[in-house]
């Protein structure tokens, strides 16, 4: 992965295995990211793999149940998916990522 | 080795299960006979989807898309299932909501992040009511192979190689 740069946002995309539905968001985040000219690190990981990043992070996205408290706002991504309410999903995550 | 295996063998229709966990074990099988996945596939994908389930209420008809980690399997491929009565599977980051399935994409995958391309036109098909009730009505696995390959941009191959 990239280095963090001052600025800008991490945001993780998990997934259970961090290989089928977050490969899918991630890219949907990127693109959206650069449309509004916003600069992302997008971090793919598995739902297990999240507390490592938890220091940098500031928004998680995901497809799967989060047991864990975290610091930063989690947004569930099903929409991506099912295409139900894709554009309040895609609302949601832009607010987070203009903060 | 990029290629995601997929032919009208694994399209696998008229499935009847009490249960996910039945149902993925038949679909399971038969990749495993094929040689795509080890044989600890069927127990970890169903471990899986008990823990991460793979439900969508989808318009049209619920689908599923099981699948584990890649280190057991052998070659990428996906396996359709179509089941007779739809099965309860719970819904993708819900704790205990579920929903009822018709159709199944099994994924096997065998390299992380790599097939972008496949699993956007896979959501495609899951955002497209007419042609999931299409394949979990159609009777011929050889035109629903067909469909789904021309939709995922699968080439077709012989499956068993």
């Amino acid at each position: 992965m990239s280095e963090v740069r001052k600025g800008k946002k991490t945001v993780l995309v998990a997934c259970g295995t961090g290989i089928a539905t977050s490969t899918v968001v991630s890219d949907a985040i990127e693109k959206m990211a650069k449309e509004h000219n916003i600069q992302v690190e997008i971090v793919q990981c598995k739902v297990t793999e999240v507390p490592a990043y938890e220091s940098r992070a500031s928004l998680l996205v995901t497809t799967t149940i989060v047991s864990k408290e975290y610091p930063f706002p989690i947004i569930n991504a099903r929409a991506f998916l099912t295409g139900i309410g894709l554009d309040k999903l895609k609302e949601q995550i832009l607010e987070e990522l203009k903060k | 080795m990029n290629h995601v295996k997929f032919d009208e063998t694994l399209v696998i229709r008229n499935i009847e299960g009490k249960d996910s966990s039945d149902v993925l074990k038949l679909m399971a099988a038969n990749l495993y006979q094929k040689g795509f996945v080890k044989e600890s596939y069927a127990d970890a994908v169903i471990a899986r989807e008990k823990k991460f389930a793979t439900g969508l209420p989808t318009q049209g008809c619920g689908v599923a898309i099981p699948h584990t980690d890649i280190e057991h399997v052998n070659q990428s491929a996906i396996s359709v299932g179509i089941l007779k009565e739809p099965v309860d599977f719970g819904i993708m980051g819900e704790e205990t909501e579920k929903t009822p399935v018709t159709l199944i994409f099994m994924l096997a995958m065998h390299d992380s992040h790599s097939q972008l391309t496949m699993l956007q036109s896979l959501m495609g098909i899951f955002q497209d009511e007419e042609i999931l009730l299409y394949l979990a009505n159609e009777e011929s696995e050889v035109k629903i192979k067909e469909e789904v390959s021309k939709r995922l941009n699968l080439n077709n191959v012989k499956g068993g190689e």
